[in-house]
């Protein structure tokens, strides 16, 4: 980030470093200094090897999954078990993590929603947030390298 | 002449001593083949020895029913272990599932030596109508020649082992009421003196030969009533008492507000099918023979608890909109408990009639009137044991037939008329009354005692975090990710020695 901030003019320099530090005001320009970004991916379970094919095609070739559970407005379901009723609300769902530089995030983005999305309501959501920093542990590469 | 005499008298003496001798020293009538061919028949068709002339077979187990004996014990001990086990473990939550292994594993060991010491002898030695005599302790004079009082053709030590897996597999059934809330040690010293008030005694009556209720066997019992297998002495007895020690034990923690779902029906459903397939030995076996009795009670048995299995999802398809794996599960079992007591006197339609019964009362009590009450019988043993007990003593009343079993006509005549509301229903219905008295009774006592003396609970942080790791020092299912496998600090001490003792010290505050 600092090699980034350094080609600024001075005056704009401390008002980068500014901007970057304090992420939810940051303007599109600033995104650029803050170069990776994180998406966060709550999808239908049974979407993953769509997705996982879709996110290749525009090249894409890591990302985290873990197995959640969550509802927004899709409701839950009722179990009985002898006369004992329990209303199950959360639903299993996946959320992947995949952190990726800033310029792959639009393409990423809509190859995930194309193919999460079967019209129906629970297909989940995508958050975006920046990355500070990315370290790859075997070679210790920063930055876009390491993503 | 004086000499002549004496010598002949001599003689005669010594004779006649010699003819006595010869006379004490006879050997038995020696069998002529016909009747040896008698006692063959008698083996085949478990019927008496002939007494004319004691054959090869007189002190003989017979090997088919033997055989039968032996593989029926197995099964009933399959029936605990692991059906129970799995049945009840796979109903309670995942940090509880070990106490369930642990409460039957540990049941079958006590009572196998209380049963030893002298519950064998309480049970079907001769003494008074409720209680039997001691000589029968430790095993002693049980040998393998059968005991013709109970079975003719079965070794007696086979009997008993038999019997034994019985009185274990009762105390196992009321766990299930106070499944994850009852301490290991509680358990274990209830279940000792309940076996004793309550097991040994009325076990004696329904079955021992001179049993105050063995209306089939015994020419004296003061209450004529008939049970098959058990219905009264395990279902009734543990049902009944396992509602007593819920309410005095009260609810878990959580209960009605947080969810308690079994964490495994696998488990449970593995575990439904090893109780019918054990069940046969339950209630086939306890002809105590390889005849005609056993086949028709192993085709009851089948027939009660299919139809029973069908029944009760089919009622949640209608009433609740899906038929449930646990529907069919407890449907099972209930259709088994309700044929047991009936499994050797009714015929096959009787058979159809009980496992409609068993599928439909049992089902209402467990989904409506335990939420009409409001107690915590975890896992339904009042329910499906208690209710189908009861049940099933008072329609083996309405249903026994003559046509069934033949023995009903030695003592029964009177009683057994082949109709809806013959005399033996009252009968019945007074050993339901008597039972009923002896559990909830005998239950209380007990249950305060134990309370008083030791407690009945664990602690609330115990209850809380599972007894399986707090009693038994062990989780049934484990997840690499969340241990280190490190050994513990006492072991590492062990091997470093003094590493231990410097890191020690140097932990310790510099005191000035």
């Amino acid at each position: 980030m600092e090699e980034r901030i350094g080609i600024l003019p001075a005056k704009a320099r401390s008002h980068a470093r500014y901007l970057c530090e304090n992420r939810p005001q940051t303007t599109t320009n600033v995104n650029h200094l803050c170069a990776m970004k994180k998406i966060e991916a709550i999808v239908k379970p049974f979407k993953l090897e769509e997705i996982k094919d879709a996110l290749s095609g525009v090249g894409i070739e890591g990302m985290t999954v873990t197995e959640v559970k969550g509802f927004g407005r899709q409701k839950g379901h009722t179990e009985i078990y002898r006369g004992s009723e329990y209303t199950v609300d959360f639903l299993p769902k996946l959320k992947l993590e995949i952190v990726l530089a800033d310029a792959d995030v639009d393409s990423a983005v809509q190859a995930i929603i194309k193919a999460a999305k079967t019209g129906k309501i629970g297909d989940g959501k995508v958050f975006v947030s920046s990355v500070d920093e990315a370290v790859r542990i075997r070679t210790e590469e920063k930055g876009e390298h390491a993503v | 002449m004086k000499n002549i005499l004496l010598t002949l008298g001599l003689i005669a003496v010594i004779g006649a001593s010699g003819f006595n001798v010869l006379a004490a020293d006879a050997a038995p009538p020696k069998p002529s083949l016909e009747d040896r061919v008698t006692d063959l028949e008698a083996y085949v068709t478990n019927g008496s020895r002939q007494t004319n002339a004691p054959t090869a077979l007189a002190t003989s187990p017979g090997p088919g029913h033997n055989a039968w004996q032996m593989a029926s014990a197995a099964l009933v001990l399959f029936m605990t272990l692991p059906g129970l086990a799995l049945f009840y473990g796979g109903l309670v939550r995942r940090k509880n599932v070990l106490s369930v292994l642990a409460q039957c594993l540990g049941i079958t060991g006590l009572v196998t030596i209380l049963w030893w010491i002298c519950g064998y002898s309480i049970t079907f030695h001769a003494g008074k109508p409720w209680f039997g005599g001691l000589q029968w302790s430790f095993l002693n004079g049980v040998d393998s020649t059968p005991n013709t009082d109970y079975g003719g053709w079965v070794s007696h030590n086979v009997f008993s082992m038999y019997q034994l897996m019985f009185a274990i597999i009762t105390p196992a059934l009321i766990v299930g009421a106070i499944a994850e809330r009852m301490k290991f040690s509680a358990i274990l010293v209830f279940v000792t003196l309940w076996m004793f008030v309550v097991y040994f005694p009325l076990a004696h009556m329904i079955w021992g030969v001179d049993g105050l209720m063995n209306g089939v066997f015994n020419a004296a019992a003061k209450i004529k009533a008939i049970d098959f297998a058990g219905g009264t002495v395990v279902h009734m007895s543990s049902g009944w008492s396992a509602l007593i020690l819920c309410l005095i034990l009260g609810k878990r923690l959580g209960f009605g507000k947080e969810p308690m779902p079994p964490h495994n029906l696998v488990l449970c459903m593995v575990g439904t099918g090893m109780l019918w397939v054990g069940w046969y030995g339950f209630n086939a076996g306890s002809a105590v023979a390889a005849d005609v009795v056993a086949a028709n009670a192993f085709t009851t048995t089948t027939l009660a608890t299919a139809v029973a299995s069908f029944a009760w999802p089919m009622a949640e398809w209608i009433l609740k909109g899906k038929p449930s794996v646990l529907g069919f599960c407890s449907g099972a079992v209930a259709g088994l408990v309700v044929i047991t007591p009936a499994c050797g006197f009714v015929t096959a339609g009787g058979a159809v009639i009980i496992g409609i019964a068993a599928g439909l009362v049992p089902f209402f009590f467990c989904f409506k009137v335990k939420g009409w009450f409001g107690y915590d019988d975890a896992l339904d043993t009042f329910g499906v044991h208690a209710i189908g007990g009861t049940m099933g003593a008072f329609l083996t009343g309405v249903l026994a037939r003559n046509v069934a079993n033949p023995n009903l006509a030695t003592n029964l005549k009177d009683y057994v008329k082949d109709t809806a509301f013959q005399p033996l229903v009252l009968e019945q219905l007074k050993a339901i009354v008597l039972t009923l008295l002896l559990a909830v009774v005998g239950t209380t006592i007990i249950a305060f005692a134990v309370k008083a003396v030791m407690g009945l609970r664990p602690s609330e942080d115990v209850e809380a975090s599972g007894l399986d790791v707090s009693e038994h020092g062990e989780e049934g299912y484990h997840s690499d990710a969340y241990s280190s496998g490190r050994p513990t600090l006492a072991a590492a001490a062990a091997i470093t020695g003094p590493v231990h003792a410097s890191a020690a010290s140097a932990r310790r505050p510099a005191t000035i």
